[in-house]
């Protein structure tokens, strides 16, 4: 019995009203310290909104934007928070399917990853627009001229498959909050009872409840894989269908997938690490969910590396005459010290501190996922902007250099997905809690290895 | 019959004087940006000639080739424009409606001849500069894309005027600014659907070449090689 399950005796809680009583503490105390955080990031996130208003007002040119490269930092962080946002779902996904037992306490922040970066990613293709007011002629609504978005538009689709896994995200999301919004509603009273007895839709707990949340979660989660593999090709087919030298191959698709993994599973790593230190939940999120998860990084790293070992090595191979340009200035020209930096973020690094056991600590893995974050962003960087740099015509080639609207902006997006994560731990319990104590009655029978890994279990008496 | 708009270049003409680029700002009230913005690659010309040297010094050669929308028949920029902002016309024209625009500049990275132009700013013509604006041809407001038209503007006033007269519209009466200002006569215009044109006859020319033919955009813009270079 460890010191913590010795404490609880003499308090007379069960493990069961202990882990109650853990994971709801953040929805019920607030210190000081969240609102100065929230002050924080609320005036970071309004820097960046401010910044996108002056950018309307005085005109798109106070980017960096030019002719060629008429994308950029702003399309880059579009298809990174979007591949942020496979950390969620797709791997909460994938585990509640194959019933890992440890995925218990990390799905929840997962799929909040998925909502929030999606949130954030689909805000992007509006703000790089040059008339953003405009935006709603994307969406097909019967207007008195009668004019539909153009579907053949890789945008048109990329607007439909966002909405499709945002909307399918959220249902995922708030499907197994159901039953913990019920246990808040049951311990608390006031205004929080009302809302979420709101929330809890009228949940009981009955076994016909039960089923059929069990149901729908289950048809939810082999419905959104398709959902999640799709959007990011379709983000790929933004570039892979122009006839851009070194966008328009088939590799993209696969390519893009594999990254957003990649970069969702380093986003999860780095959102579980700040929860687990800031809201003290050492006994829900073990090193064993970090080391886990190190694995499934190690694996996308190695993978990544194949993907673009191939990109490159076609395409050097081929020697096309414009493909050749853009490959010489990303690998030795002016993009070199970018391209060698993404190599060393994505591969070099994590490869050597998630292969090796000594180092998948919690911290290897956090350093390593912090590397990939910025490897990925470098990588979506250098797929936008040395190809419109250099496309067919050398009289047209350009450069790129970012001004500080878009840094501000783009800066500002990461305080807003911090912000809204903070604000979403504060209003929900962060770690599922029906499904923790629905992990404990798997104790010994004949469970995965992985699940009889958790050592919240010796805790019980 | 249809008619189908198209041009030829004679590069053996061409001196690289830029007459064409001036007129065709003059024309289409197309903004001057200021040395400032120009260097941040902000220069808007619906025509350019393009400046290749060739050889080692000192033998050097200078060679001019005027680049403008190349009216593709197939063409990328039409497909990937979400809005249809960017589409083709009945007479073969790739148009671009500056009011249905919204600015995802899709169309310009889609276009391997980088001839498509954004308007980064509102355009501000400083006076007395602004009465010489075109009253026909409409102003670009900021955030949408703009390029070469042919001078629609002049066709449609040809063909307006031909319909009034019930006759056919004569080879050579439409010119768009850059043709009509070009010392060297490099450039032709006219219907490419009508065989004894004389734009469809210098299409046929063995000197004739599309511009990055191989990209399959079938371009409506033909280039006659230099002699020198045959």
């Amino acid at each position: 019995m460890n010191e913590a399950a010795r404490q609880d005796v003499t308090r007379g809680l069960t493990p069961r009203e202990r882990m109650s009583d853990d994971l709801l503490r953040p929805l019920l105390q607030t210190s000081w310290r969240f609102w100065a955080t929230v002050a924080l990031l609320g005036s970071v996130v309004a820097t960046g909104l401010g910044t996108w208003a002056y950018q309307m007002y005085r005109g798109f040119g106070m980017t960096g934007i030019n002719m060629p490269v008429y994308w950029a930092f702003y399309i880059t962080t579009f298809v990174f928070w979007i591949g942020i946002s496979h950390a969620g779902t797709l791997i909460s996904a994938i585990l509640r399917l194959v019933n890992a037992g440890w995925r218990r306490p990390v799905t929840r922040c997962a799929e909040v990853i998925t909502v929030f970066a999606l949130m954030i990613g689909a805000l992007f293709p509006i703000i790089h627009l040059g008339r953003p007011w405009l935006f709603f002629w994307l969406v097909p609504y019967p207007s008195e001229r009668g004019i539909w978005p153009n579907f053949r538009s890789p945008l048109v689709w990329d607007f439909f498959a966002i909405n499709t896994y945002l909307t399918g995200s959220v249902l995922f999301l708030f499907l197994p909050m159901i039953p913990d919004f019920a246990l808040v509603r049951d311990k608390t009273t006031g205004w929080r009872h009302r809302v979420y007895g709101a929330l809890a839709l009228g949940w009981q707990g009955t076994p016909k409840q039960w089923h059929r949340l069990e149901a729908a979660m289950q048809i939810m989660a082999i419905a959104i894989i398709p959902v999640a593999v799709s959007v990011h090709t379709i983000v790929s087919f933004d570039f892979s269908m122009a006839l851009v030298p070194m966008w328009h191959s088939a590799i993209f698709g696969p390519y893009f997938v594999a990254g957003a993994i990649f970069s969702g599973i380093a986003a999860l790593i780095i959102a579980m690490a700040a929860l687990r230190r800031f809201l003290h939940l050492e006994d829900y999120l073990h090193p064993v969910h970090f080391q886990n998860l190190g694995k499934l990084l190690l694996m996308m790293s190695l993978l990544w590396a194949y993907f673009i070992f191939n990109e490159r090595l076609t395409v050097w191979y081929g020697n096309e005459p414009a493909e050749r340009e853009v490959f010489l200035v990303t690998q030795r020209g002016s993009f070199a010290p970018l391209f060698w930096t993404m190599v060393v973020c994505n591969f070099v690094i994590p490869f050597v501190i998630l292969s090796i056991k000594k180092l998948r600590t919690i911290t290897g893995c956090v350093i390593a996922s912090f590397t990939v974050v910025i490897g990925m962003w470098l990588e979506r960087f250098l797929i936008v902007v040395p190809s419109l740099g250099h496309k067919y015509l050398p009289y047209t080639w350009g450069q790129y250099r970012p001004r500080p609207v878009e840094i501000i902006i783009v800066l500002s997006t990461f305080s807003a997905m911090v912000l809204l994560y903070v604000l979403f731990s504060k209003l929900v319990p962060i770690i599922s809690i029906w499904e923790l104590k629905v992990g404990e009655h798997y104790v010994a029978d004949a469970t995965p290895r992985a699940a009889a890994e958790h050592p919240l279990l010796k805790a019980h008496p | 019959m249809a008619h189908r708009w198209g041009m030829a270049v004679d590069l053996d003409r061409c001196t690289g004087c830029g007459a064409c680029v001036t007129a065709c700002h003059a024309e289409n009230n197309i903004p001057t940006v200021g040395p400032e913005q120009a260097a941040r690659g902000r220069a808007m010309h619906w025509i350019r000639v393009e400046r290749y040297w060739e050889g080692d010094f000192p033998d050097v050669r200078l060679k001019f080739r005027p680049v403008m929308c190349q009216q593709c028949d197939a063409a990328p920029c039409e497909p990937v424009c979400p809005t249809y902002a960017s589409h083709h016309t009945e007479d073969g024209l790739n148009a671009q409606v500056y009011n249905r625009c919204i600015g995802t500049r899709y169309c310009a990275n889609a276009c391997p001849y980088n001839v498509r132009f954004f308007d980064f700013f509102n355009p501000q013509w400083p006076k007395p500069l602004h009465l010489q604006l075109n009253p026909d041809v409409s102003i670009r407001e900021v955030g949408v894309m703009e390029k070469c038209t042919f001078c629609v503007q002049r066709i449609s006033a040809v063909q307006t005027q031909a319909k009034a007269d019930k006759r056919d519209i004569k080879d050579g009466e439409i010119k768009p600014a850059c043709a009509q200002a070009c010392p060297a006569k490099a450039l032709v215009f006219g219907d490419l659907n009508d065989p004894e044109s004389e734009v469809s006859r210098l299409a046929e020319s063995s000197r004739g070449s599309k511009l990055l033919e191989d990209l399959g955009t079938l371009p409506k813009v033909t280039y006659l090689a230099r002699a020198s270079d045959i």
